[in-house]
């Protein structure tokens, strides 16, 4: 088992984005350091459009997080409702 | 010599405001639409009642008879506040701006036929003057309301009325000479078709009670006329009859009631859930205005859709029925 690991600049636009991940995904653990958080996740990771638009309250366009994206690790699988991150061995 | 930068990361002791904590807890950062909301209302030391209505404290809830323990309840789902507002607006503008340009470029308003044209002028042009009459009466509960979390959405939605005005005028100049303008105000003063809307929008503005004119105005009149002219009338009748340019240039009218439904939604709901009482008065309310509008709408959707008109305006309003419903009314 390998953790997958994705970084956000902390503001504003990434909050509902890192908050839509930690409900989604309850293996995820989020550290803040200054101005940065990363989240890692056992194996796999998902960011789903759907949930991040119920915290916020607006229609968002999952290419909206790439702004404040810092790094990632793991293989995308990506459409217009999800953005997963797995370990395809 | 070497400098040796490091990152310290200094942990803040409070994670918000005391009065936006009170509400949302301090455990974790606020988010912007809570510091700009809860807790904002100013709610003491008002020394001296407003000589102009003595009868009140400046800022006092007991202006509604709707009843609520804490006024802040009453969320906006869109977490509106003026950062993302404006930033929602300019995108909306923008998607419009293009829309105006793509049709202008192509020269589409004159490939409508005459007929349709002069329609769409008859029917959209004295709307104008009802979306004014919605930013005052939004303006009339920003000012008159009670609770940041209610009257501050009324604000932006009272400009965003303005901004509905604004783009049908500018239709009104895209399809026709500016006469139109004077002969739509012509129409809503006298034509016979418009007297019992204009009626009807000129008793709003004498309301007193704020969330009677939120049930009245967002509720009742924009939830029948929205559906009725931009989604029958423009996006069904004049677009199937090669008025898709109309269509384009009123997409902002559409995407804008589907939004703010959310918001006037949610604010219904909950009010009307939190006592009998409430949902007594805001039920007879709905009632009351959505029949008075059902009913100064029939000439309209008549003039607009023809035979068809009056079928269409009751699928209207028995779709509006349904949705009270769902926020627990029973109109």
């Amino acid at each position: 088992m390998s953790n997958v690991f994705i970084a956000f600049q902390v503001n504003e636009e990434s909050r509902p984005v890192v908050d839509a991940i930690m409900a989604d995904n309850p293996n995820a653990t989020a550290v803040y350091s200054p101005g940065l958080v990363k989240i890692d996740a056992p194996n796999s990771l998902v960011i789903k459009r759907e949930t991040i638009e119920e915290q916020l309250g607006q229609r968002y366009d999952l290419q909206q997080m790439q702004v404040n994206l810092v790094t990632l690790s793991g293989h995308i699988d990506e459409d217009d409702d999800q953005f997963t991150l797995s370990w395809n061995h | 010599m070497t400098v040796d930068l490091q990152a310290r990361e200094i942990q803040p002791l409070r994670n918000t405001f005391s009065h936006v904590a009170r509400y949302v807890g301090d455990d974790k950062p606020a988010t912007r639409y809570q510091e700009a909301t809860f807790g904002a209302q100013a709610t003491s030391n008002f020394h001296y009642r407003p000589t102009w209505d003595p009868e009140y404290e400046l800022f006092d809830a007991s202006r509604s008879k709707v009843v609520l323990a804490d006024w802040y309840v009453l969320k906006d789902p869109r977490q509106f506040y003026y950062g993302t507002w404006t930033m929602a607006r300019a995108r909306q503008q923008d998607a419009m701006e293009s829309s105006y340009q793509f049709v202008e470029s192509r020269d589409l308003i004159n490939k409508m036929p005459d007929v349709l044209r002069d329609k769409v002028c008859q029917v959209i042009i004295p709307i104008r003057h009802v979306a004014w009459g919605g930013n005052m009466n939004n303006c009339m509960i920003a000012a008159y309301g009670y609770g940041t979390a209610f009257t501050a959405p009324a604000s932006l939605h009272a400009m965003d009325e303005l901004g509905v005005a604004q783009y049908i005028t500018r239709l009104g100049l895209a399809l026709d000479e500016p006469s139109v303008l004077d002969a739509g105000k012509e129409a809503w003063l006298n034509a016979p078709q418009w007297q019992a809307l204009r009626h009807l929008v000129e008793d709003s503005f004498v309301v007193r009670d704020p969330f009677e004119i939120f049930v009245a105005q967002n509720l009742a009149i924009d939830g029948l006329l929205y559906p009725l002219i931009f989604g029958h009338f423009i996006d069904d009748h004049v677009a199937l009859n090669g008025g898709t340019a109309v269509s384009m240039l009123s997409a902002f009218m559409v995407e804008w009631h589907e939004e703010s439904n959310r918001w006037v939604d949610a604010v219904v709901k909950t009010a009307a859930a939190e006592s009998e009482a409430n949902k007594a008065l805001i039920n007879e309310w709905t009632q009351s205005w959505s029949k008075r509008m059902h009913d100064a709408l029939v000439p309209i959707a008549q003039m607009a859709l023809g035979d068809k008109g009056v079928s269409t305006l009751e699928d209207v309003f028995t779709q509006f029925q349904a949705r009270c419903k769902k926020l627990g009314l029973s109109a």
